[in-house]
């Protein structure tokens, strides 16, 4: 590995901010929680309290937004942890230490997008020559990172069932940097088993990372399954508003975790303190919105299936989903995501989705609202043809995001579009 | 329309309600007509309105056809060194800011791209230092934190004979002062975290060019990496460019002030300053810029002294980045270059003795007199047993 070292202790070198939850948000209440009552606080607890602490100066609860690139240093060298906000800024590292309780990780940063922090992670991880391992269902966005613009620093990128064990073995055989999972994968929803597959990327050597942001902490935890690396698209569930685009990388790899800032600081794609802030606010609502939107989708998901004029359905909440009895093994539920396709194929499909009134047509998924998407030609139109088709990203399947409205005007909007 | 005209008038004329101050485009996402048919927008990676509306005010400032808004001026300079393929080489003027050097030494040559450093005030020495594999030069004119001023005129010269692209960065002199694309460069490339942004609260970056295909490669790269500007800190940047032209009036007048107060000190061994600059130098920065920017910097020939200058000023405050509303001043040694790789050193550090002042738009007598008594400080506990006098505030 060719990865720097971080070891200058000047104003645009990484320093890494060790992640620990600040005692405040943490610190039982004595007169109200036995002590050993809260020791591990609750997910829902985290989502509200951890990374946050009342300002030191004011008392004011929620976290002031530090919208400020340079910092005072006391005297020459000497600074409070703080020099410039490329290199580190109090609100995004409040939103890291909240985000890496979620994840049951060390270790958090954040960036300006999802692929900022893919990029990082890449760029943290692999030098020329070396061999990636992918989902071959993937993120459009990821697949574009890794074909067109990682492959000229020289890294070969395979993609490969990762759901299937065996074909993922064969893969690993060869000496592997990364092994990249996203499970569900986005649009079809195939789960990879993480714990299964994080055994058999260790056995090569590999770093595992899984892209959670389909699920989000909230349904499911990669780390403790067995995944080195977590990566979030905030921009999705953990904003969940549709207000901000950012992206994070979880690990309790204290070097790695350096080496990731080391790479942040000096390509400068840290997330802006508002953004941050934005995020802090919106995750706190993220366990209430996850439960809502699977309680929601399942609802939308048995309509679908009933309805004759939908030929395929794909949804891991749902009995009939192939993978069932993973879901229920790796994931607390189903999660927003479910995709379809109606009988007339990419033309009946598209008539659906320009019939649709209260779902909106938008590529992004996570937001409060429903979102309908159709990859082929949104989402996953970074993706070749060829992989495209054979991964079953049939051009006339229909994505739904389904939000947090009430499910049976989500039920009637699909009805009518259906009868269109 | 004149520069400073220009900073003031960044409105929508699309935006609904004609608001004089843009709306904050803040959404990821934008919903589409049909299925099949996309708007403008779609996804705030690719583009957003109110990022769109700071590239467009950028660009016009500039000169320039397009510009792309970055998370940092880092980010901008990465996405830069992307239009270089694999074995091709990058030539970089040899004083350039340390974060800037760390890039070129320690991320480019991963992708296999080689970095050659050259004198690049000596357009004789760049013609000779450009080889086959050379792609693009990199310069900051003036230079950060020496000052030194490049003829960019000549090196467009020297680079178009040779195919060569010729990037500036601009972030110093700002377009207010300094237009590189009219000289000649392909493109500029800003922090605009530093005079562009002017107010400490944003950071970002950005590259303007007159090419098309340029433009189209920077912004496939904006976007498959995901370093684009968030539109919150769009928004302030376009808040701050509305000052900008008074900004940078009253930073040149009250610089060319520090600088010959500076100048005609004792306790100062030399002043680094383009106002000041004579020569050669001095020629070409009156016929490129038309001012000197914001950064005075001198030595004492006593780290120790100007360790104490530092830290006996008040008004200015000990911090890294420069062009901001209030002044700041730093020992780049220790800070803004302290990331130059250490087998760049001998060749890229600034003097340890060097200190950096960034002039803000205070009144210019305060700043006076604030280097006034810290000189005079620094100056007197160099003589044990003698007490300072105190003459100013």
């Amino acid at each position: 590995m060719t990865t720097p070292t971080a070891t200058v202790p000047d104003a645009i070198s990484a320093e890494p901010q060790p992640v620990t939850l600040p005692e405040q948000a943490v610190t039982p209440d004595e007169t109200s929680a036995p002590e050993q009552g809260l020791l591990e606080p609750g997910f829902d607890t985290l989502a509200l309290h951890a990374g946050a602490y009342p300002d030191p100066t004011t008392g004011a609860i929620l976290v002031p937004i530090y919208q400020s690139t340079t910092y005072v240093h006391e005297a020459v060298g000497k600074n409070k942890g703080y020099t410039y906000s490329r290199s580190g800024n109090p609100t995004v590292t409040a939103l890291e230490l909240r985000l890496a309780a979620l994840e049951r990780a060390q270790f958090g940063s954040c960036y300006s997008t999802g692929l900022a922090a893919t990029t990082a992670l890449a760029l943290a991880l692999l030098s020329a020559g070396d061999h990636v391992v992918l989902s071959d269902v993937t993120y459009g966005g990821t697949v574009r990172l890794f074909q067109q613009v990682l492959s000229r620093f020289g890294v070969e990128a395979e993609f490969v069932d990762t759901s299937d064990l065996s074909e993922l073995e064969r893969s690993l055989s060869r000496p592997t940097r990364l092994l990249f999972l996203e499970t569900p994968a986005n649009p079809t929803l195939k789960l990879t088993d993480i714990a299964a597959a994080s055994e058999l990327g260790h056995k090569a050597g590999a770093v595992v990372v899984v892209d959670n942001t389909l699920l989000s902490p909230a349904l499911q935890q990669p780390i403790l399954l067995g995944a080195d690396v977590v990566l979030q698209s905030t921009t999705k569930f953990i904003d969940g508003h549709n207000a901000t685009v950012g992206g994070a990388l979880f690990t309790n790899d204290a070097k790695l975790h350096e080496t990731l800032a080391w790479h942040r600081n000096a390509t400068g794609t840290i997330q802006s303190p508002w953004n941050a802030w934005l995020t802090l606010q919106g995750v706190k609502t993220l366990p209430l919105r996850m439960e809502r939107h699977s309680r929601n989708a399942v609802e939308v998901a048995t309509y679908l299936e009933r309805h004759p004029r939908v030929t395929r359905l794909l949804y891991p909440g749902l009995p009939s989903f192939p993978q069932y009895e993973l879901a229920l093994r790796q994931q607390k539920s189903g999660g927003a995501l479910l995709a379809f396709e109606v009988e007339g194929g990419t033309e009946a499909g598209i008539r659906v989705m320009n019939a649709l009134r209260l779902c909106s047509l938008a590529e992004n998924l996570g937001a409060a609202e429903t979102l309908v998407t159709h990859p082929a030609s949104m989402t996953h139109a970074a993706v070749p043809t060829e992989q495209r088709e054979r991964t079953g990203i049939t051009d006339g399947l229909v994505r739904l995001s389904v939000g947090l409205e009430n499910p049976a005007d989500l039920i009637a909007d699909l009805a009518r579009a259906l009868a269109a | 329309m004149r520069p400073s005209t220009r900073c003031v008038r960044a409105t929508d004329s699309r935006d609904p309600y004609g608001a004089t101050s843009p709306p904050i485009y803040q959404t990821a996402t934008f919903r589409q007509p049909t299925a099949t048919e996309f708007g403008e927008y779609d996804y705030s990676r690719t583009a957003n309105p109110t990022r769109a509306l700071l590239e467009e005010q950028i660009a016009a400032l500039e000169g320039g056809r397009s510009c792309l808004a970055f998370a940092s001026g880092m980010a901008a300079l990465a996405a830069t060194t992307r239009l270089v393929e694999s074995g091709e080489e990058i030539l970089a003027g040899d004083d350039l800011y340390g974060g800037a050097a760390r890039l070129l030494s320690r991320v480019a040559p991963r992708q296999g791209i080689a970095v050659r450093y050259v004198d690049a005030t000596d357009p004789a020495a760049v013609a000779e230092a450009i080889g086959p594999r050379t792609r693009l030069l990199l310069v900051e004119t003036p230079t950060n934190p020496l000052l030194h001023v490049a003829d960019v005129a000549a090196l467009a010269e020297v680079c178009h004979r040779r195919g060569v692209l010729l990037a500036v960065d601009n972030s110093l002199l700002t377009p207010v002062l300094q237009r590189p694309l009219e000289l000649g460069a392909d493109l500029v490339v800003h922090s605009a975290t530093k005079g562009l942004c002017g107010h400490g609260d944003v950071l970002a970056g950005a590259v303007v060019t007159n090419d098309p295909g340029l433009a189209d490669r920077i912004a496939f790269h904006q976007n498959a990496e995901g370093a684009g500007l968030a539109p919150f800190d769009a928004w302030l940047l376009l808040r701050g460019l509305k000052t900008l032209a008074l900004r940078v009036e009253r930073q040149c007048a009250t610089a060319t002030r520090i600088a010959e107060q500076l100048a005609s000190h004792p306790a100062v061994e030399r002043v680094h300053f383009p106002g000041l600059a004579d020569g050669r130098q001095g020629a070409i920065q009156r016929r490129q810029a038309r001012g000197p920017g914001c950064l005075v910097s001198f030595t004492t020939g006593d780290p120790e002294r100007s360790r104490r200058i530092v830290e006996s000023l008040s008004l200015f405050t000990i911090a890294v980045s420069f062009g901001a509303v209030g002044s700041s001043v730093s020992l780049p040694c220790h800070m803004s270059h302290a990331s130059i790789p250490p087998e760049l050193r001998g060749r890229l550090a600034p003097p340890p003795d060097l200190v950096r002042l960034s002039v803000g738009i205070e009144d210019p007598q305060d700043l006076v007199d604030d280097l006034e008594q810290a000189l005079l400080v620094a100056t007197a506990a160099a003589q044990p047993g003698e007490r300072p006098t105190l003459t100013a505030t």
